[in-house]
């Protein structure tokens, strides 16, 4: 054991995507539903523990770069791992982890048994892709990345049992793949312009050619891109359709893995590379970006409020919480930036325990509509009870990580002057407080049909992941030196110009 | 062990798990928990403070001195006897409801830091809010829901002051939050927004609606419980920031004489009590406002004092209503008939709160005027003055005389449960136990302190101030001034003002109709117009809610693409 970890200790940055992209293979090669997943959580599992470790040995050590193949940087490809990866990485893999738990009860209703190991398959490929993303240290790996877990992802939603799943997964489609363009287009022109693409060289050579036509046509391009990866209001249009179409465990994944990375990404080369806080003239910069936060948090909710379909309803809601997040960033200093990293974190875990609640629905009711909720604290009193919770997280009460996220955002639009968008977050809290209501009602006070049948309550398999993260909604809302000491100490370095 | 637990902690969490009991222990949870939480209150040290750390920032969920000890006392003492009067409530919702929403009270009596402060100060208005839908009707619906929006408004307003105030370079600590000048125009915004939260949560005039609005509504209990805390926490969250504030005597002294005349003209006693809440509350806002350690202790002991009295009133009236289904003073009258006890407690109770000698009224009271007398403000003090008078009138007479005396309503109900009578009975002892010994109250005040509520002048004054006020009642009785057909309107001293003020009520009230169809419909038809506009856009067939063709959201990221390079190249 001593000589097998001595083996690989150096080399856990690489294992983080190589693994889960071998292993995605073997699924394929299994071809059995149960193995398949057993191969999948073993890979799951361990890559989440290797991000607490990485994790750890950044707080201990600092950062990590790891070398492939032994070509030295800026030649080479370098995988990096820093204070703000190694906390998107720890998010994605634990929420790639504890989701497969609920994964073979639930996809049973909506794959086809003998395709289940594709489903597996697929899903370490996102996985690969996804954790890749977060490691890479090189703006083109970022691109070959994203076009692999995107790819994977269209792969999921299209698997719902709606044919709209399929148009939902084209539309999906054409859009990322513009959003995918344009970032290739964007790292081109940094290439051009600079000559390297290795991120630290990057910025390093762009601070030395200082905000240029080229270079700034390059921002415009990534900016949108990722907009579109990050379903930004208003290139959001996608995420509705995907999330409500696609089986219900995939859209827990992607909700809560997805849209994190792409903001990692953002943030990345708005401050690593861009240093936009820095270079361009300072807040001033991201006026764009405060705008379309603003406008998605409340066109977001709105329209949340009057959906009937709750899963449909909490992927609105996830627009208008991306929105926050933008609105972190924009602020563009430590405050803002803390708060949108720390939403990122604590989103992840509230919209992925919200969806694990619907998968348990679904399961026991056929349907999310809110006619199908009738009752249901009665009915699953556990897997309702998780719902309040998480809702109450949605909303930002205290002691839940909604609560968190809010204080920082507040804290940072007044520490950038800004008041009035102090008041527009506390408001749109409200409305978050409205659609959430609306499923709270009609669980509690409102009877089931006549003659309805009985319901059991949600598999234990369902439950614990549900409960997992829903706990940690609140365990997070008070013990926040993870989510906030981590977040803050990145906001600080990304803020301070390093990387 | 024990004091790892902030006090109030034991009744929130055994207020949760108040449902799961069997039926007929539910309500004794209600008598039980207070007791425990009473007792671990009890073994915890004055000056104990604990600190924890939370998303990084050190707040102190327990600290207890002087100033939070004589609130918490006197809230476990309301809630024990609160809980003693409910034993024959056997529903989940006003079991459950009132203890967590006690255990919010006490908490936030003892929160060190205003973040602990919030987050009480939300958890009692959200679980008071069931108390008043407990009464189960649709007024109680309705009066609940705008209920819930100013209390949770007021701690919306506290959080953002708490915000603004730290990032000013305030400290999360919950201490004096005004300044030494005590004008609030010198104070940072932070601190003007915590000031109009306790505000709300204190029905200073203008804000106090939701209390005359909700209360009533509540049950037999609910109204009791509801009484004692979310306005005591308030005055105690003022006393703590706000002490010397100089507004808050004017604030104090317009608190105690305006209730008063809406009070005479109510007709529902347990509203006419509500307003009496308000004029009492005055009392300790003036104390709070003059600041002093001696004005501190009077509205220490007078929120003590007023706690019980008034718990014992608003008892009485829920006793009243238990066995006629009524608190309508027009529908009342004769009950000391049959119900001789609730009518002999009641009168001790409203004895108390007109602060005849003996009771407690009169050895608290005379702490907060006479530090308005010694710090020379005359008009406060006639004002204070005239609302004892006032008090007097529409709480130590209007109350017994409607329901108990008056004319014979021919109602012959039973005398009030067993349970009641005795949390009653308690209660006017309690207030004749401190009215004849004091000194066991003072010893608990936050300032040490030497006086004597029983000199001459105190007993003289107060004896004119009664014995005119009786006079002028029984004077008005006699010569028929005070028709019996009459007695739901108006009972005050004088005719013409009977006459006068139903005139300039009705006027006012037409006034405000005018207003109202000024101001209010056209607003409301703007809110409308939004409203529909929102829909139109977000509701289901809403631009924002329709699945978009793919053409038109690549359309959008050329927009945005766009504004991006103008944006960047423009500059």
């Amino acid at each position: 054991m001593e000589g097998l970890w001595a083996l690989i200790s150096d080399d856990l940055p690489a294992l983080q995507i190589a693994v889960p992209l071998l292993a995605a293979t073997l699924c394929v090669l299994i071809r059995r539903p149960t193995a398949a997943w057993a191969v999948a959580m073993v890979v799951a599992w361990s890559s989440f523990a290797n991000a607490g470790v990485l994790l750890h040995r950044v707080l201990t050590t600092g950062t990590i770069s790891y070398v492939e193949g032994g070509w030295p940087v800026p030649w080479g490809i370098e995988l990096r791992i820093d204070l703000l990866n190694a906390l998107v990485l720890l998010v994605v893999t634990g929420i790639c982890a504890i989701v497969l738990l609920a994964a073979p009860r639930s996809i049973d209703a909506e794959i086809p048994r003998d395709k289940q190991y594709l489903f597996y398959a697929v899903y370490l490929l996102c996985m690969t892709g996804l954790a890749g993303m977060t490691v890479t240290g090189d703006a083109f790996n970022i691109f070959v990345f994203l076009e692999i877990s995107s790819l994977s992802s269209y792969a999921l939603v299209s698997q719902g049992r709606t044919p709209r799943a399929l148009t939902a997964a084209i539309q999906y489609l054409v859009m990322g793949t513009i959003g995918g363009t344009f970032i290739l287009l964007g790292i081109g022109m940094l290439y051009m312009v600079t000559g390297t693409l290795n991120i630290v060289d990057l910025a390093n050579q762009l601070a030395l050619v200082g905000p240029n036509r080229t270079v700034m046509v390059a921002a415009a391009c990534i900016a949108m891109g990722v907009g579109i990866k990050l379903a930004v209001f208003p290139l959001h249009i996608w995420l509705p359709n995907a999330y409500t179409y696609a089986p219900a465990i995939v859209t827990a994944f992607i909700a809560a893995t997805s849209t994190k990375v792409a903001y990692y990404v953002l943030v990345r080369f708005a401050f690593s590379i861009f240093r936009i806080n820095q270079t361009f003239d300072g807040a001033h910069s991201s006026a764009i970006a405060m705008m379309l936060g603003i406008a998605a948090m409340f066109a977001g909710s709105l329209v949340a409020i009057y959906q009937d379909d709750v899963k449909r309803m909490l992927a609105y809601s996830s627009v208008a919480q991306i929105g926050y997040m933008i609105l972190g960033l924009s602020f563009a200093n430590e405050y803002g930036l803390t708060g949108g990293l720390v939403h990122l974190f604590n989103h992840a875990i509230m919209k992925c325990g919200l969806f694990l609640v619907l998968a348990c629905v679904l399961l026991r009711m056929g349907s999310t509509r809110l006619s199908a909720f009738a009752g249901l604290g009665r009915r699953m009193p556990l897997t309702f009870a998780a719902f309040v919770l998480g809702g109450l997280s949605l909303v930002g009460v205290p002691l839940t990580v909604g609560f968190v996220s809010k204080w920082y955002l507040v804290l940072g639009a007044l520490e950038a002057g800004l008041w009035p968008v102090a008041v527009l977050i506390l408001l749109s809290s409200i409305l978050a407080l409205v659609y959430i209501w609306r499923v709270v009602e009609v669980g509690y006070f409102k009877a089931p049909p006549e003659g309805a049948d009985a319901i059991t309550e949600a598999p234990f398999s369902m439950l614990l992941p549900t409960w997992i993260l829903i706990g940690s909604t609140l365990v997070f809302g008070v013990w926040t030196s993870l989510s906030v000491g981590v977040a803050s100490a990145a906001a600080r370095m990304l803020i301070g110009g390093g990387s | 062990m024990i004091e790892l637990l902030p006090p109030g902690a034991i009744l929130i969490l055994g207020g949760l798990l108040v449902p799961l009991l069997p039926g007929r222990l539910k309500p004794w949870a209600g008598v039980a928990l207070p007791v425990l939480g009473f007792i671990h209150l009890l073994a915890l040290d004055k000056g104990f403070v604990r600190t924890l750390v939370v998303f990084g920032y050190e707040l102190t969920p327990v600290r207890i001195d002087g100033l939070s000890l004589v609130f918490g006392y006197v809230f476990f003492i309301a809630a024990i006897l609160g809980g003693i009067y409910g034993l024959h409530v056997r529903d989940n919702v006003q079991l459950a409801a009132a203890l967590t929403y006690v255990g919010s009270a006490i908490g936030g009596v003892f929160a060190g830091d205003l973040i602990t402060l919030f987050i009480y100060w939300e958890l009692t208005a959200v679980t008071s809010v069931f108390l008043v839908w407990a009464g189960r009707t649709k007024r109680a619906a309705r009066a609940g829901m705008r209920y819930l929006v100013i209390q949770v408004g007021s701690g919306v307003i506290l959080l953002a002051g708490v915000i603004l105030h730290f990032v000013d370079g305030g400290s999360l600590e919950f201490g004096k939050l005004i300044g030494a000048d005590g004008r609030l125009g010198s104070a940072g915004i932070g601190v003007l927004l915590i000031f109009i939260a306790f505000g709300i949560k204190c029905a200073f005039p203008l804000l106090h609606n939701w209390l005359q609005d909700a209360y009533p509504e509540s049950t037999v209990t609910g109204t009791v419980y509801l009484s004692i805390f979310t306005t005591k926490l308030a005055v105690y969250a003022l006393a703590r920031g706000f002490p010397g504030t100089g507004i808050l005597i004017v604030i104090g002294a317009v608190m105690t004489a305006f209730p008063i005349f809406f009070a005479v003209i109510e007709n529902d006693l347990r509203r006419v009590l509500t307003y009496s809440l308000n004029n009492q509350l005055g009392f300790m806002v003036v104390g709070i406002g003059i600041g002093t350690q001696l004005a501190i202790n009077g509205t220490a002991a007078y929120a003590f004092a007023n706690i019980i009295f008034e718990g014992l009133l608003f008892m009485a009236m829920g006793a009243v209503l238990l066995r006629t289904g009524t608190c309508l003073g027009s529908e009342l009258g004769g009950l000391y008939k049959t119900m001789p006890r609730t009518a002999a407690l009641c009168i001790v109770g409203a004895a108390s709160i007109s602060a005849f000698p003996f009771l407690s009224g009169f050895v608290t009271k005379p702490l907060i005027l006479d530090e308005t007398a010694s710090g020379h403000h005359v008009v406060i003090y006639l004002m204070l003055l005239f609302a004892s008078a006032g008090v007097f009138h529409h709480s130590g007479i209007k109350i017994p005389y409607f329901a108990f005396f008056a004319h014979d309503s021919g109602k012959r109900v039973k005398e009030a449960p067993g349970h009641m009578l005795f949390a009653m009975a308690v209660m006017a002892v309690m207030c004749i136990g401190i009215g004849v010994y004091p000194e066991i109250l003072y010893r608990v005040l936050p300032y040490p302190m030497e006086y004597h509520a029983y000199t001459t002048t105190h007993v003289i004054t107060q004896y004119q101030l009664l014995l005119f006020s009786a006079l002028a009642f029984v004077f008005l009785q006699k010569t028929g001034l005070y028709p019996p057909e009459l007695r739901s309107v108006n009972l005050d001293f004088d005719w013409t003002y009977r006459k006068a003020l139903p005139a300039l009520v009705r006027g006012s009230v037409s006034l405000g109709r005018v207003a109202v169809g000024a101001i209010l419909v056209p607003t409301r038809s703007l809110v409308d117009r939004v409203l529909r506009l929102v829909y139109q856009l977000h509701g289901p067939e809403g631009v924002f809610a329709r699945t978009w063709t793919t053409g038109s959201i690549a359309f959008w990221a050329v927009v945005v693409l766009c504004g991006y390079l103008l944006y960047f190249l423009a500059r």
